[in-house]
Order: structure tokens, then C-alpha cells, then sequence
């Protein structure tokens, strides 16, 4: 599992790949918000294309950078998802929240 | 419905060990030929349940963690997943959507996502007792040049 964190101007991007379950979000998640702290976006583009693999802790870890972003009206976009990522994001009613892209190569 | 197939397995509520449980259970079931799709929703039922024992059941302390899988003879696995934890208390209330007892980086959702993938989900608990968990999904059989 990693994150990998591009800056451009005002918008951070973590691309996540590997598998995302409860041992590994608190890794992404200390990742990303240090880059937020750090860089104070407008925008945090979270990638998804490269998880292998997603329970609800993939969900908590979306609605937590929401929340904390929307703390200084930073905005979330999520990129990469695929069908089943999809169905447990609107489950969470994060699509009425954030701008979810699903996969281009849908499985 | 009879068995035809069964394994059992124990491990320690280390969070390392998620991985390991999804993955061992997607093994023993390609036995009935599953799909890649099939098979990932499997894999996220089990982890949603095995995760709930390590934060909720065990609450982050070690103990053990019992999980037992089987097939049924109309291609159907069957997976047991139990605890010997804090228990529910109210678990109609804890099996609703967004439901949580833990703020913070849960969803609510693990219940929600087992029900939305799995055909059946069913849950004993009883207070400082413990949880099992049980799963059910039949696998619809495909035809293939091997027969
Ligand atoms: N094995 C268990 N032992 C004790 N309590 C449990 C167990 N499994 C679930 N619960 C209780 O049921 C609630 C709902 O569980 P559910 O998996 O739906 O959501 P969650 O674990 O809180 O969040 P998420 O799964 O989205 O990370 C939990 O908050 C917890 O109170
Ligand atoms: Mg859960």
C-alpha cells in the first residue's frame, strides 16, 4: 500500500494504489493530511485507479479528508473509481458530497 | 443443504492479519468457481466482518478470532466469523446504515456493504460474550469447456 502526493499550485493529489482496509488507511490517511497541513489546498484530488482492493475503511478515510477540508472550504474530488468503490461511496451518500470520477477501463 | 466442503481457522485480532483472512476465504471458495466480481465481493464481506472484531469486538486488544467456511451443495459459501469480545447491545440499531458506535474514520458502513454483497447476513451477540457473524452467497454456476 502507498500514497503518492503531487502538488500543482493549489491542488494536492494522493494517488493511493494497493489494498485499503482498516490496517492500512491510517498510513494514507497521516500521508495525506500531512500534505494538506502543509499545503493548504483549494482542492484535494483523491485516485483511486490503483487500489486493488476496498472495504468501508477506504469510506471512512474519504469522509474524514471531507470533513476536514470543508473546515476551510477546501473542496474533494475522487478519480479512478471503480463500480464496486462506487457502490459503497453512494451508500455513504458521498456523491452528493464530492465529484466522483468511476474508472475509464470499467471492470 | 449439506456440506460438502469445510475449513476452520484461528489467528490473532492483529489488524495485519485482515488481509490474510479476506484472502484465505476468496482461496477456499474458488473451488466454486466464483467471478472476479463474485470473488471481490466476498473478499470485502469478510473484511468488513474480521475488521469489526478487531476494533469493536476486541477493541484494538488481542484475542482470538475464529473463522470457519463452507460449501454447500447448491454451490453456496457459507462463512462463520466470530469473536469472543465486548458483544452488541442493540443489534438491529448497529446492523442500520451509517450506524456507528466509533466517530471519527468509521463509516457506518460495514453492516451495509456484507448485507449489499453477501445474499444473507445473520448475527448472534450477546454482551461480553461476543459476535459471529455469518455470511451466505451462492455462487451461480457457469458453463465452461471443462464441464
Ligand atoms: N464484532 C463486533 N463486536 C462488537 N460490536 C460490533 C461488532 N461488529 C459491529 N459492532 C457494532 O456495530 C456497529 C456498526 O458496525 P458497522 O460495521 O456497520 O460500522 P462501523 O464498523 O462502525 O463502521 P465501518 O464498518 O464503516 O468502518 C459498530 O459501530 C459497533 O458498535
Ligand atoms: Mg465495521
Amino acid at each position: 500500500m502507498a500514497v503518492e502526493i503531487k502538488i500543482k499550485g493549489e491542488v494536492v493529489y494522493a494517488y493511493l494504489s494497493g489494498e485499503l482496509d482498516h490496517h492500512s488507511a491510517a498510513f494514507m490517511r497521516q500521508a495525506i493530511d500531512s500534505a494538506i497541513e502543509l499545503n493548504m489546498p483549494t482542492l484535494l484530488i483523491m485516485d483511486f485507479e490503483n487500489i486493488t482492493f476496498m472495504d468501508s475503511s477506504g469510506i471512512g478515510l474519504v469522509m474524514g479528508r471531507y470533513r476536514n477540508l470543508s473546515k476551510s472550504g477546501a473542496v474533494l474530488n475522487i478519480t479512478g473509481v471503480s463500480r464496486q468503490m462506487y457502490k459503497m461511496m453512494e451508500m455513504a451518500g458521498l456523491n452528493r458530497l464530492a465529484k466522483i470520477e468511476q474508472q475509464s477501463n470499467e471492470r | 443443504m449439506e456440506v460438502t466442503n469445510r475449513f476452520n481457522m484461528n489467528f490473532l485480532s492483529r489488524s495485519a492479519n485482515e488481509a490474510f483472512a479476506r484472502a484465505a476465504v476468496a482461496a477456499f471458495a474458488a473451488q466454486i468457481d466464483p467471478t472476479l466480481e463474485e470473488i471481490s465481493d466476498i473478499k470485502t464481506a469478510v473484511s468488513e466482518a474480521v475488521t469489526n472484531c478487531i476494533v469493536h469486538g476486541y477493541k484494538e486488544k488481542m484475542g482470538k478470532i475464529y473463522i470457519s467456511a463452507e460449501i454447500l451443495d447448491n454451490n453456496t459459501l457459507r462463512v462463520k466469523i466470530k469473536d469472543k469480545g465486548a458483544g452488541i447491545e442493540n443489534i438491529k440499531r448497529a446492523m442500520e446504515p451509517l450506524f456507528t458506535t466509533v466517530g471519527g474514520e468509521r463509516a457506518g458502513l460495514g453492516f451495509a456493504v456484507m448485507q449489499s454483497f453477501m445474499d444473507n447476513v445473520s448475527v448472534r451477540s450477546a454482551k461480553d460474550k461476543g459476535t459471529t457473524v455469518t455470511l451466505t452467497k451462492r455462487i451461480t454456476p457457469r458453463y465452461s469447456i471443462n464441464g
